[in-house]
């Protein structure tokens, strides 16, 4: 199960996060109270140039030195501070800690090292080791708030209404792979990069083997991080646009293709041969963002629902056309893609 | 004579009240068992082999074989196959041969591996209603497309994509020579992969030119002994395979004796007729990598770039940093060969003790290639030892791109695995040059019956994807994650990288 929605604001018009709390709510249905989470885009106006870094320490005397450490040997801490959170049914089981960093590349080993690249090392290898430490948001003005409870219980904790963003994504849970952990919570975020998941990756074993062999590691224990790297590695490294990134993922069939004009079909083959290994199977529907778009997109057969609807400014992808009125009560532009077919928003302003 | 004779392999009865005495036993026994005299069959059951010929065609089910008659005294550590290969080379004093594939009862890990099926939190997809995807590209893929893409949507492919075949299924048939196989058993082979979508390989005998009609579903072969290469024979590929080494006697070269040699044979050989094929167990020509890389560019220049090469190896303990070699030789595929692997001939202290299970070597390679970042450079081929569509699962979970078969098409055309393929006498005339014995066996029958096979497996192989809620066979590719080990040991399981079931 699970319910998502995403919403962007082409204009960067910002809004708090009470609407998006009450349409995720809507879908309590869809969720069991073991996993929210939101992403918020905008949030951090006054670091805009600084990499966010949210994280979790299991016990923050011991933890926080470590990470500490480790990032004043790549670059220097501007601010860092605790995540403010409120009264809540949610027993705090984690210390969420936020960090605005500004990584400098000249320190990195490799010559040519971006500094994306450097806070890539940074969270990749923090999260693979044993310390108590997950850093699980680490893009410029934004954040991840995410906790094991109802939406509206993980949106109370942290006071989501207290953020501003031009762009959120919202998931509520309904966890098979691992039980309810903070960590395993929805948003799924790296650098820019923000993902909210409905299904299961039946291909997964295939997307880590491939992922893994370009250095992203795998350690959430769940299949929706490995769609956040598919995402980076395409979009960043390989340089393809989303709308290619997403025909990768969830690429025409071949009798499609095989109909196709010569000059496209070339390229959905060419497309099909190079990036098989990171064909995504199974039945999903998928939100990605990053600061400049939106995406939502289904697995190749649809087998999970995804809507949109546009209104004024504003493009809304979810699991459910209840979620989008519950925002928009008067949207009347509301459409269901295509399986496969991305549904892209873009920022203008 | 000290050691006198042997106990019986195999006891051949004929039962005198089912017996009519039509004769079609002594017709059909290549080996000589059966002969007619007077009102009675008479039978030799020290000649018998168990191919079954006689009891396929005897219309009274007449005729029992039993095996071993006789019972030596048990001995767990002399057993009866070490005492009679001691008794065979006493009195020989040879290197002892035999055909088809190793003999010792390993585990089988593909018996101990387990698929996985989909319930509630994924749907399975049902392939009667929904698309399935096994078609499969074989050859060198980019690491990373580069695109101009245009604001209208429309984008330009800037890569240039290197030749690839392309197979509906991941099955082809593996390379298996006119010499050690016949040409109605070729000929048959290959109607049935150019009706499927698939390929075969002619193996180191040449193509030979009744099959030219389906040389665009055919892998030539260059091996050490070059037999039948020239510009037309490579040229009339649509790829090309060069052999370096084979899972049944990893290490040596082959022989064909020149009684197999006959008109044909030579002709499609380019040797003389009778003279004995001898391949070199190095190519004269490759002592090193780099002489490796030569031939491979050398093949592609010689058919201006427009066929990918293949490179077929034993699996041996070290194949993962030879298959990595091999990927950096320009080479688009490397054809991993099983311990059991088959063979027309090979000595049986090969055949069943040098090289490593398929399994391993294909999990291991797959794993260097990843490692090292040059998985896309080249398509993985496992062969030796694929028996049914469960293992042809099983071995693209562990990374490979597609299998080659060669026993099991084999039995789809009447081979009863009696394992005497060198002898020449085969009675089903597919290991044999004898004319008496190959007109036994109609291309066109033996061809459905090979498409058949094919096509089941294919049909086994949608539901299995299906139930697994996978539609397109590149989701299954080195997806590990979705077998289980039954009882192997934490070492395989490392190297598998595969989970114990229950985990």
């Amino acid at each position: 199960m699970c319910g998502i929605i995403g919403v962007i604001d082409k204009r960067r018009q910002c809004m708090d996060g009470s609407s998006i709390r009450n349409s995720l709510a809507m879908m309590d249905e869809r969720g069991n109270g073991e996993g929210a989470g939101y992403v918020a885009y905008g949030i951090y106006p006054d670091f805009a140039d600084s990499y966010a870094l949210h994280v979790f320490f299991d016990n923050v005397h011991e933890n926080k030195p470590v990470l500490d450490k480790e990032l004043e040997r790549w670059g220097s801490v501007i601010h860092d501070e605790e995540i403010p959170t409120y009264a809540s049914r949610i027993k705090k089981v984690h210390t969420p800690w936020r960090y605005f960093f500004k990584p400098d590349p000249g320190l990195a080993p490799e010559r040519n090292t971006s500094a994306d690249d450097l806070i890539m090392h940074i969270v990749m290898s923090a999260n693979s080791a044993p310390n108590g430490i997950l850093i699980f948001s680490s893009g410029k003005n934004l954040g991840v708030f995410k906790a094991s409870g109802w939406p509206e219980e993980v949106a109370d904790l942290y006071r989501i209404q207290d953020y501003k963003g031009y762009l959120w994504l919202g998931h509520n849970r309904y966890p098979t792979n691992t039980a309810g952990w903070w960590g395993g919570a929805h948003p799924f975020n790296l650098l820019g990069w923000s993902v909210v998941h409905n299904g299961e990756i039946t291909s997964y074993g295939t997307n880590q083997r491939y992922i893994e062999s370009y250095g992203y590691k795998c350690t959430m224990f769940t299949d929706t991080e490995v769609v956040a790297y598919l995402i980076d590695l395409l979009v960043r490294k390989h340089g393809l646009s989303e709308k290619m990134a997403v025909r990768a993922l969830a690429p025409p069939f071949w009798n499609e293709i095989d109909r196709m004009p010569a000059k496209e079909q070339e390229l959905n083959r060419a497309i099909r041969l190079t990036y098989g290994s990171a064909l995504m199977n199974g039945p999903f529907a998928i939100c990605v963002a990053n600061e400049h778009a939106l995406v939502g997109f289904t697995d190749r057969i649809k087998l999970r629902p995804l809507v949109s609807g546009e209104h004024g400014d504003r493009l809304y992808i979810s699991s459910e056309e209840a979620a989008i009125r519950r925002i928009e009560p008067h949207i009347r532009d509301v459409h269901m893609p295509k399986a496969g077919e991305p549904v892209i928003g873009r920022v203008i302003a | 004579m000290t050691i006198g004779s042997i106990p019986l392999r195999f006891k051949v009865e004929i039962d005198p009240e089912l017996c009519m005495l039509c004769g079609r036993c002594v017709e059909n026994c290549s080996y000589g068992v059966y002969r007619m005299e007077g009102d009675k069959i008479r039978v030799n059951s020290r000649n018998c082999v168990a191919c079954h010929r006689c009891t396929a065609f005897c219309p009274r089910d007449a005729i029992s074989i039993y095996e071993k008659p006789t019972d030596y005294r048990s001995h767990p550590v002399w057993t009866r196959e070490i005492r009679e290969a001691v008794f065979n080379q006493a009195k020989t004093g040879k290197i002892i041969l035999a055909g088809m594939g190793n003999v010792l009862p390993y585990p089988m890990i593909f018996d101990r591996l387990l698929l996985d099926a989909c319930q509630v939190t994924n749907p399975s997809i049902d392939p009667l209603r929904e698309p399935m995807e096994l078609r499969t590209y074989i050859g060198k893929k980019p690491i990373a497309l580069s695109l101009k893409e245009y604001p209208n949507g429309d984008a330009d492919l800037l890569t240039k994509l290197s030749p690839n075949l392309q197979i509906e299924t991941p099955i082809m048939i593996g390379h298996m020579s006119y010499g050690a196989i016949s040409l109605p058993a070729q000929q048959a082979l290959a109607k049935a992969v150019s009706r499927i979508g698939t390929f075969m390989g002619t193996g180191e005998g040449g193509l030979h030119e009744s099959l030219y009609p389906y040389q665009k579903n055919i892998i030539v072969q260059v091996a050490s002994g070059r037999f039948g290469v020239d510009i037309n024979y490579l040229e009339r590929g649509a790829a090309i395979e060069i052999k370096i080494g084979q899972g049944a006697k990893p290490g040596i070269g082959g022989h064909l004796p020149g009684e197999k040699v006959c008109a044909d044979v030579s002709c499609t050989r380019m040797i003389p007729e009778g003279s004995d094929a001898i391949s070199p167990a190095p190519h004269h020509d490759i002592y090193s990598i780099e002489d490796l890389k030569q031939l491979v560019r050398s093949l592609k220049e010689a058919t201006e770039w427009k066929k990918p090469v293949f490179v077929k190896i034993a699996a041996v303990h070290n194949a993962a940093a030879i298959a990595a070699g091999i990927a950096r030789s320009s080479a688009d595929a490397v054809v991993i060969d099983g311990f059991r692997g088959g063979t027309g001939a090979a000595p049986v202290v090969f055949r069943d003790h040098v090289g490593i299970p398929i399994e391993a070597a294909v999990a291991s390679v797959d794993a260097k290639l990843r490692q090292q970042g040059i998985r896309n450079e080249v398509s993985i081929i496992a062969s030796g030892g694929i028996r049914q569509s469960a293992d042809v699962a099983k071995v693209i979970c562990l990374g490979a791109d597609a299998v080659y078969i060669g026993t099991s098409a084999l039995v789809a055309m009447g081979c009863r695995v009696c394992g005497t393929c060198n002898r020449g006498q085969c009675a089903w005339g597919i290991a044999t040059q004898k004319p008496e014995l190959t007109k036994r066996l109609d291309p066109e029958t033996n061809a459905v019956q090979v498409e058949n096979l094919i096509h089941g497996w294919t049909l086994e192989l949608a539901e299995l994807m299906g139930a697994a809620g996978i539609n397109s066979i590149e989701s299954l590719r080195g997806n590990r994650d979705r077998l289980r080990g039954y009882m192997l040991d934490e070492g395989l399981l490392n190297v598998l990288d595969v989970k114990t079931m229950g985990a």
